[in-house]
């Protein structure tokens, strides 16, 4: 019973997987004076580690996850605790072995070794199955099983044996103490310590503390079904822990998975089964462990079925254990990690076995030198709106994703629940136009709109279609269409979702030129595009600022990456109060005129002057609309002449039927995001933050560097510096797809999810600095009639004209490098936007 | 009349039908009412030491041994003859069993395991054990004639102040064929001396014994001391002991001197299995097992550790 | 033989029992239900004796429509019909319980008596010892309760009881009935096609009225377990002197 030192670095709370991977890298790193402390004893104290099924499938669409998980399995590795079985995912149908030839994709993206098989090649590895069920197989060899508790007490006396660290188990915490925005001290019962910096890893449990300080970490407990039957005279003859491959029966989202002499049989297929953090039982409440609960039969019978159609020989299997164990949903199925709203208070939770020690690290390198080497963009908690935090939403959400756990989803899958939530005052006549909408941010955007079906014919010849299903989900070449429309005409896009943030005050400058790489210190009315670094010299975040006032700043940013922003622009805010900021997004809306038609659009609506004298390319200034104020900024994000005119919510539907009366006889078309966000920016090689954009890569490598560096210090400045001294490791292309014919004929068009780039003879393409050549973003140029496809290429492949191939679905096809760097491949000197 | 059933086995008073003869005692002297006690079958000593002022001995030639209809049925008659206030016997299998009977043959409420009463003229309000004691009821009783068995291990058995006069009147029964269909026919004694119900010193094993093997250890201590071993659920479910072993509230209720839980973290239905143990004694690794909050001593640690230490120790000061 | 098993569906608490606001009964939001351990393994015996007799097994319940679930529960390892008697839920007394139970028995035997009826010696949680005594009495029949053995040869049943220091035999003729106590033999868990075949088995409903007697549950209380302050010995091997000073002062004591 060890007695808590009343003050200490850092306070983390929860011993699980990812407490015990935060302390031991908080430690490597040199940080002393760790407490930890558990409600539960050690080693098991209780929570979602303690009923893990410990295995992990390295390979992962998502790049964040799969280098996460990558580390994680390293780690455990070096610590001893692991134990590579293989591992099979079988596929019953044939919409399944697409997803495999994905996966089969994604494998060859992260340079793991995977292998597709057939139904008597499974049946060869494990030979309890009925292959004649099976469609094929994917195996990957690497898959591991792991000793999370093991590792979790070699981790905390890693920590220990360097005098850092302090393990308090069985105290619970009271009370988390603030002041005035940071966190203070955590109160237990078995005393108060004082801290600067908190971290909650605390699982199903997290929301519930952090709620004690006045934080948010949005997730909730959910149910996984999991029993163990046996015992399997098969697998009790392997005379080891795991003999077997892991097996993933993906269309029946289940897993088989040897425990010794028995199975355990896992399933993600049962109805959402939710629990609150605050009605978990407690250690003396729960019969097993407050995160093992009781087994719903009824819940799991169906699966029994399927499982016995795999594995025929457990059907005379006894059930000897079942649980319907808690682990932690978040409304996006990603984890939530980094500084809360709570300065100081650190969540790291909804994490899984598969990528904990790997998390451990990168908040461990967040805390202490500012960003960690993984960008943890996706994971980032500080990710959500205010509605997205509320358990409603996050119920909703989770319901729907629990069954895709091992779902097929799709890189453009929009959410059914929890929509039209954020609706932009254009909406009325958006929909009328039959918008189909997409979600951004959560608002309601337009994607492309069914009235202007009729526009596919006259532009029949230069708009490919696409007869494979995947490539045409959640796309229609009406986007296409939309895009050629536009830059005959003038388009009206709803851009609403763009999040708007004002500051001002006497210390806005300065602190706009910290926070910010190019030069903000510009005369009113001036507009500035800019990315945001890191102090490591990578992207944070992009966005255009404007100069409204000697001491007033407006930013735009994208709806996405919102309140990731905020949290950014206020971690770095003054203390002295010498700067204020307002949060814009609500009160403004956004609708983008442009096309070579606008201005003549914009002026039958408007007596200001809009010339190119009193306006110029990059300059904002305040023109009324007949009655309505507005503002109007020069700017283009698709490469066509035209403003982005803003005015307050409450005018935006009177704006919207002025302006689109004005085009009538000017072929105003409506547009939707699917050109700005992909036709349109593609041509003209716009980077997209959370696709080109991120912390991994420096405005260098992007081609966002600037001839001249300002004076004024920056965050990042050092890196940036250093960045533009040496040679970039890598550079983003513009690359074009020379042949979209697959092997049986049918064309096909990449989404653009971490396709690998590879050499003409199919080598991986790796950097110096070890990252690989990844499609970050694809879509289709309807101005250049081209495929376009974005990618980061070392040097001697970022040469224009440079043959190389892009796997899709596990086959090959032939692509150029059309541009290196950031020239537009549509009007290359920007004419049209002068 | 406050009537009392003395169970016993072929003459020899059961371990704790005197906790349920003192418990009457108190009852009869609360309501002012005399205390009888029934005996079937054989003559018992010393009960006006317990403050019986009459005793009923039930006779009959067929019951020389045990049978759970005859003894239900012939104390049935009796009690139908006396019409007592309340009668009372211990919660023991058979005190149980008899009484359940009583109840089935006379239609009425039988409560069982009581560990208080307050009487009043209406109704009685008695709190009984649930959960095997995990849990308390509070009931109420409405009954012309009160039947109630007597927790055991919850009153400590004494003599009355002073002996008292007793008489002893005599009972003849009538039983027909039925109810002697289930007369003990038969009985094997396996045990000799100590049992896990009557052993001083239990050395008990649970989860955290790991094994069959792993018992090892704790019965040569339980050789060391004088007692026997025993073991909690876990430990019979996974086959590791024969379920005669177990300890707890579908085992065996047990109040020994010692009783050192090893291994066994103290599930509320093992512990009130024991905590009538005039000492406990705790061995485990998690310092936070309710086994070690709720024991009166505690070693921390790995029971593979200390158990072969301690049986060292006492083999080292035996030899001394 | 035909054999007749009677369970009760009871929640399967934790260390640390949660009783409803009002007291009445054990929160079970949180907590799985089971058949009460003795009955548990009064099904399994069941279930052996119809495998050596090549007989069969019924199984009845009086308990809330919920019940249904360790019904099947008594189906996946071998029983082969079930009988529900509905209630609301609320606690029955034992003699309202033992006179459903003996009504509906009579109705299913309209055709032929169960040979042997099978009860648990106590359930769980009510822990009443009555039941089966007092259905053996409605039907006529002969009872033994804590049964930790049972033979079956011609007809005769020998039952094994256990005593402090040994055991006593009974041996009854069918029909007859028996409470059993956990022991007797070790329940084997259900295969997942026992579980599924049990679904498929369709459950008898039959109805009972609650007769009431003088005996009323008012309210559960949590006892307050006398905890005394723990001493520490010790940890580890170095305790042992410790402990060996303690057992022999308390065994002189004793």
């Amino acid at each position: 019973m060890s007695d808590l030192p009343s003050s200490a670095n850092v306070v983390v709370i929860g011993a699980g997987i990812v407490g015990n991977s935060v302390v031991h890298h908080l430690a490597e790193l040199g940080w002393r004076d760790i407490v930890q402390i558990d409600k539960g004893p050690l080693p098991n104290p209780g929570g979602s580690t303690g009923h893990a099924s410990n295995f992990i499938f390295p390979v992962d669409h998502n790049k964040e996850m799969a280098h996460l998980t990558f580390d994680s399995q390293s780690q455990y590795e070096e610590m001893g605790v692991s134990t590579a079985s293989g591992g099979i995912e079988v596929a019953r149908t044939e919409a399944r072995l697409e997803e495999l030839r994905r996966r089969m994709t994604s494998a060859r993206t992260w340079g793991i070794e995977a292998h597709l098989l057939s139904p008597a090649e499974v049946k060869d590895m494990v030979p309890f199955i009925d292959e004649t069920i099976l469609e094929g197989g994917w195996y990957t060899p690497s898959v591991s099983v792991v000793d999370s508790l093991q590792a979790g007490t070699l981790m905390r006396e890693s920590a220990m044996s360097k005098d850092a660290l302090t393990v308090s188990p069985n105290t619970e915490v009271l009370d988390i103490e603030t002041e005035r925005g940071r966190v203070k001290a955590v109160v237990t019962d078995r005393g108060r310590v004082e801290a600067d910096y908190v971290v909650v890893a605390c699982g199903v449990w997290s929301p519930r503390i952090a709620k004690m300080a006045g934080a948010t970490i949005p997730l909730t407990p959910a149910v996984h079904q999991m029993i163990d039957v046996g015992p399997l005279e098969i697998l009790q003859a392997t005379g080891n822990e795991i003999g077997y491959p892991i097996v993933r029966d993906m269309d029946t989202f289940m897993y088989e998975r040897q425990t010794a002499g028995s199975m355990e049989v896992g399933s993600y297929a049962h109805r959402p089964i939710f629990h609150h953090p605050d009605t978990i039982p407690s250690i003396e409440e729960a019969r097993l462990s407050p995160t093992e609960l009781p087994l719903t039969e009824e819940d799991f019978d169906p699966q029994l079925e399927q499982a016995i159609e795999l594995m025929p020989f457990l059907a005379d299997a006894e059930i000897r254990y079942g649980i319907n164990g808690l682990l932690s949903l978040t409304p996006d199925a990603m984890p939530l990690v980094g500084e809360t709203e709570v300065r100081g208070l650190w969540s790291c939770a909804a994490i899984w076995i598969k990528e904990g020690p790997g998390t451990g690290r990168a908040i461990a390198e967040w805390m202490t030198q500012g960003y960690p080497e993984v960008d943890p963009h996706a994971s980032d908690v500080a990710r959500f709106y205010d509605y997205q935090r509320t358990e409603a939403h996050i119920l909703a959400r989770c319901a729907e994703h629990f069954n895709k756990t091992y779902g097929i989803v799709h890189p453009r899958e929009q959410w059914d629940s929890e929509r039209n939530l954020r609706l932009s005052p254009f909406h009325p006549h958006t929909s009328a136009l039959d918008a189909v909408y997409f979600e951004a941010g959560g608002w309601e955007r337009p994607q492309w709109y069914e009235s202007n079906a009729q526009l596919l014919e006259k532009y029949a010849d230069r708009i490919t279609r696409r007869p494979h299903e995947w490539d045409a989900r959640w796309w229609s070449p009406i986007q296409n269409a939309e895009h050629l429309a536009m830059r005959e005409g003038v388009a009206m896009i709803d851009v609403t979702a763009f999040a708007i943030f004002d500051v001002s005050g006497p210390g806005v400058v300065d602190y706009v030129e910290k926070v910010t790489v190019n030069k903000c210190d510009v005369p009113v009315g001036r507009a500035v595009y800019t990315p945001l670094l890191t102090e490591e010299g990578g992207f944070k975040a992009d966005l255009t600022l404007m100069r409204l006032g000697d001491e007033r700043y407006r930013i735009i940013s994208g709806g996405f990456d919102g309140p990731r922003d905020k949290h950014w622009f206020l971690k770095w805010l003054p203390q002295d109060g010498s700067v204020h900021f307002e949060d814009q997004t609500s009160e403004i809306c956004t609708v983008g005129v442009w096309g070579p038609k606008a201005r003549d659009l914009m002026a039958r609506v408007t007596d200001d002057d809009i010339s190119d004298d009193a306006l110029p390319y990059g300059h904002t200034k305040p023109v009324n609309i007949g009655s309505i104020p507005a503002r109007l900024l020069r700017i283009s994000y698709v490469g066509e002449f035209g403003w982005e005119v803003y005015t307050t919510m409450q005018h935006g539907h009177a704006l919207w039927a002025r302006l689109w009366e004005a085009g009538q006889d000017l072929d105003v078309v409506p547009v939707g995001a699917g050109v700005y966000g992909t036709t349109g920016r593609l041509e003209k090689g716009y980077r997209l933050m959370g696709a080109e954009l991120e912390a991994e890569y420096s405005p260098v490598e992007a081609g966002l560097d600037r001839p001249r560096v300002k004076t004024a210090d920056f965050i990042g400045k050092e890196a940036y510096l250093k960045a533009r001294d040496e040679e970039p490791a890598a550079i983003l292309c513009t690359l074009t797809m020379e042949d979209h014919a697959s092997a049986s004929g049918e064309p096909r068009f990449p989404t653009g999810g971490n396709e690998p780039i590879l050499t003409s003879s199919g080598e991986r393409i790796v950097d110096s600095k070890g990252r690989v050549s990844r499609v970050t973003s694809a879509g289709s140029g309807p101005s250049v009639g081209k495929f376009l496809l974005m990618a980061y290429l070392p040097p001697d492949h970022a040469i224009e004209g440079t043959d190389l191939q892009v796997l899709y679905m596990n086959e090959l096809f032939p692509v150029k490098v059309a541009v290196a760097g950031s020239t537009p491949l549509f009007d290359p000197d920007n004419d049209r936007m002068k | 009349m406050i009537l009392t059933l003395i169970t016993h086995d072929l003459g020899v008073l059961e371990e704790t039908t005197l906790q349920a003869l003192t418990f009457a005692r108190g009852l009869a002297d609360d309501l002012g009412l005399e205390l009888h006690a029934a005996v079937i079958g054989f003559e018992i000593e010393n009960l006006a030491d317990y403050g019986v002022s009459v005793t009923h001995l039930i006779g009959h030639d067929q019951l020389d041994d045990y049978s759970p209809s005859a003894w239900g049925v012939s104390l049935a008659q009796l009690v139908e003859t006396l019409r007592p206030t309340a009668v009372v016997a211990i919660g023991s299998d058979r005190g149980n069993e008899v009484m359940a009977h009583v109840g089935a043959i006379s239609g009425l409420p039988m409560v069982a395991n009581v560990r208080e009463i307050e009487a009043s003229d209406e109704s009685w309000s008695v709190l009984r054990t649930r959960w095997g004691g995990s849990l308390l009821e509070e009931a109420s009783l409405r009954a012309s004639i009160k039947l109630l068995t007597v927790a055991e291990h919850n009153t400590q058995a004494s003599p009355g102040d002073q002996p008292s006069t007793m008489t002893t009147e005599t009972f003849k029964p009538e039983l027909d064929d039925n109810s002697l269909l289930t007369k003990i026919v038969d009985r094997v004694t396996v045990a000799e001396g100590v049992t896990l119900a009557t052993a001083p010193v239990i050395v008990s094993g649970g989860r955290g014994v790991g094994s069959a093997e792993g018992f090892a250890s704790l019965e040569e201590l339980a050789g060391l001391l004088g007692g026997v071993v025993g073991c909690s659920r876990v430990v019979t479910n996974n086959g590791w002991r024969p379920h005669s072993d177990q300890v707890g509230q579908t085992g065996t209720v047990v109040a020994p001197d010692i009783y050192i839980a090893c291994g066994i973290s103290g599930a509320i239905q093992h512990w009130v299995g024991m905590m009538a143990a005039k000492t406990i004694i705790a061995i485990n690794t998690d310092a936070e097992a309710p086994m070690v909050t709720k024991a009166d001593y505690a070693v921390v640690g790995d029971l593979h550790e200390i158990l072969p230490a301690v049986i060292d120790e006492i083999k080292r000061r035996q030899d001394g | 033989m035909r054999v007749l098993v009677c369970i009760k569906r009871v929640p399967a608490p934790g260390a640390k029992i949660v009783l409803t606001e009002d007291a009445r009964s054990i929160d079970t939001s949180l907590l799985s239900f089971a058949i009460s351990p003795h009955e548990e393994c009064a099904v399994e015996e069941a279930v052996q004796i119809a495998e050596a007799t090549d007989g069969e097994v019924t199984v009845l319940t009086l308990g809330p429509p919920e019940a249904e679930e360790q019904l099947r529960a008594a189906l996946a390892v071998g029983a082969g019909a079930a009988v529900l008697i509905p209630t609301d839920g609320s606690d029955w007394d034992p003699i309202s319980t033992a006179s459903a139970i003996s009504s509906t028995i009579g109705e299913l035997e309209v055709d032929e008596p169960f040979d042997l009826i099978l009860f648990g010696n106590e359930s769980a949680d009510s822990g009443g010892y009555q039941v089966g005594i007092r259905v053996a009495h409605a039907l006529g029949r002969p009872i033994v309760s804590g049964i930790k053995a049972i033979g079956v040869e011609e007809g005769l049943l020998t039952l094994r009881r256990e005593t402090p220091t040994g055991s006593e035999l009974y041996r009854l003729p069918t029909p007859a009935v028996t409470a059993v106590k956990e022991g007797i033999n070790l329940p084997r868990y259900p295969t997942l096609k026992g579980r599924l075949n049990a679904k498929k088995v369709e459950i008898s409903r039959m109805t009972a009225n609650r007769e009431g007697s003088g005996q009323e549950m008012v309210r559960l209380v949590t006892p307050e377990l006398e905890v005394s302050e723990t001493e520490i010995l010790g940890s580890g091997a170095d305790a042992a002197p410790a402990v060996a000073d303690l057992l022999e002062r308390l065994q002189r004591a004793g």
